[in-house]
């Protein structure tokens, strides 16, 4: 077993887990944030999307144990004080999902890439979008209002 | 997955050992190769010694004019560091070119070398960089070091700590991406080194990365895409699977040649 410890979403969590524990099965099963979705669990569809140590990572392909002392963000992590984050708001203005199955991946991803456009001082274009959401599956909208969603929150963030 | 032992150890030091102590254990880096093969039950190894956050072996230095950069240091910072982009752009360019962000956010460049895909990019950069495989033991030059797909000259317990290279005068790297997988179907590094044009192509070759002689001897006369043109690419050692026919892989290679040059 490990002793795994770490914040997420701004609070100290500590659990002992078996070594094999992804960081997505940590989160879901032993936290109980299902927010964080797993659609393929083969490291493909982003579903499982969250944010360690201020990165977007796929926390299907992360063991729990290789995030001890990591600061994690998850879908349920991005409100605050009851208000939307811009992106959230966005993807509900923009209608950017169907299902919404893959949306706590779609977001995360999101948030990743307007932060890093920001902080290199670089234009989020709509191909840059699309280029940037290669590792984010959908397979209701067809992606032009998740791309949408994105641009929308960009200007917003 | 299987059952399996978490180890994180605080120096390469205390990984040789854990590694030696256990022979069926296994180096974990960013894990986005291992991992997905674990949960495939593809590998069972008995221990995982994740050498990522162990200090000094993430992270560029361009001391000396010479770029090493730490095994552990991920796709997102070769793509983005100063050094990399001013020293081997091309490096950076295939970096950035690596699966997707959050996948970028997690694997290394010492753990691609190591498990030497013979899709994978890194290799080619490697090979055709002639950059030099600094491990725990010694130092491995790329001529060297690959030994055909997913084999390297690495021996047991032996770890990667770093990738050295020395900038080329100049370099390009030009991939035909699988649409799914984003892992080269051909991809093909050119450079223009200190010991002369050396040209790597990654994805195509049945026995993993492989130099080309003949894009080199052509490359050497007169480095420009349309140099590649009078190449005769064969298709002989090729890959052929679902993906593409060895003939066409051959036809891949003198297109991605040509690209490659243009983007030096």
């Amino acid at each position: 077993m490990a002793q795994v410890s770490m914040t997420v979403n701004g609070k100290a969590v500590k659990r002992s887990v078996p070594d094999t524990t992804l960081l997505s099965e940590f989160l879901r099963e032993h936290l109980r944030l299902t927010g964080t979705h797993v659609g393929c669990d083969t490291s493909q569809c982003g579903a499982c999307v969250v944010h360690v140590d201020g990165r977007a990572v796929k926390s299907c392909t992360m063991l729990a144990a290789g995030a001890d002392g990591a600061s994690v963000v998850t879908i349920e992590g991005l409100a605050k004080d009851g208000a939307l984050h811009p992106m959230q708001t966005a993807f509900n203005d923009n209608h950017g999902l169907q299902c919404g199955f893959c949306t706590p991946g779609m977001i995360m991803s999101g948030v990743d890439m307007v932060a890093r456009y920001k902080a290199e001082g670089r234009e989020l274009t709509e191909a840059a979008i699309r280029h940037e959401l290669e590792g984010n599956i959908c397979r209701c909208t067809g992606y032009h209002n998740i791309v949408k969603s994105i641009q929308d929150a960009a200007a917003r963030m | 997955m299987y059952a399996t032992t978490y180890h994180r150890p605080g120096s390469v030091a205390e990984a040789a050992t854990l590694i030696g102590a256990n022979p069926e254990a296994k180096v974990l880096a960013g894990g986005q190769t291992l991992l997905p093969t674990m949960k495939q039950h593809l590998a069972a190894p008995s221990d995982l010694v994740d050498i990522r956050r162990i200090p000094g072996m993430a992270g560029v230095s361009a001391a000396g004019g010479v770029l090493t950069i730490g095994a552990a240091t991920a796709h997102a910072d070769v793509a983005r560091n100063a050094d990399v982009l001013r020293h081997a752009p091309a490096l950076a360019c295939l970096a950035a070119g690596i699966g997707d962000p959050a996948v970028r956010h997690m694997g290394t460049i010492g753990g691609s070398v190591a498990n030497n895909d013979p899709a994978a990019d890194y290799p080619s950069a490697v090979l055709a960089l002639n950059a030099t495989v600094v491990t725990n033991r010694r130092e491995i030059a790329a001529d060297a070091y690959f030994k055909g797909m997913f084999t390297t000259a690495l021996e047991e317990g032996e770890i990667i700590t770093a990738i050295r290279v020395t900038p080329p005068k100049r370099a390009g790297y030009a991939k035909f991406a699988n649409p799914a997988s984003r892992y080269a179907l051909v991809g093909v590094f050119v450079a223009e080194t200190a010991s002369g044009v050396r040209v790597a192509v990654t994805g195509a070759g049945a026995n993993g990365v492989f130099r080309h002689k003949g894009l080199e001897a052509a490359l050497a006369a007169s480095f420009t895409p349309e140099a590649v043109d009078g190449v005769k690419i064969s298709a002989e050692g090729l890959l052929s699977d679902i993906h593409a026919a060895a003939d066409y892989r051959a036809h891949l290679i003198g297109v991605m040649a040509r690209r490659a040059v243009a983007a030096a």
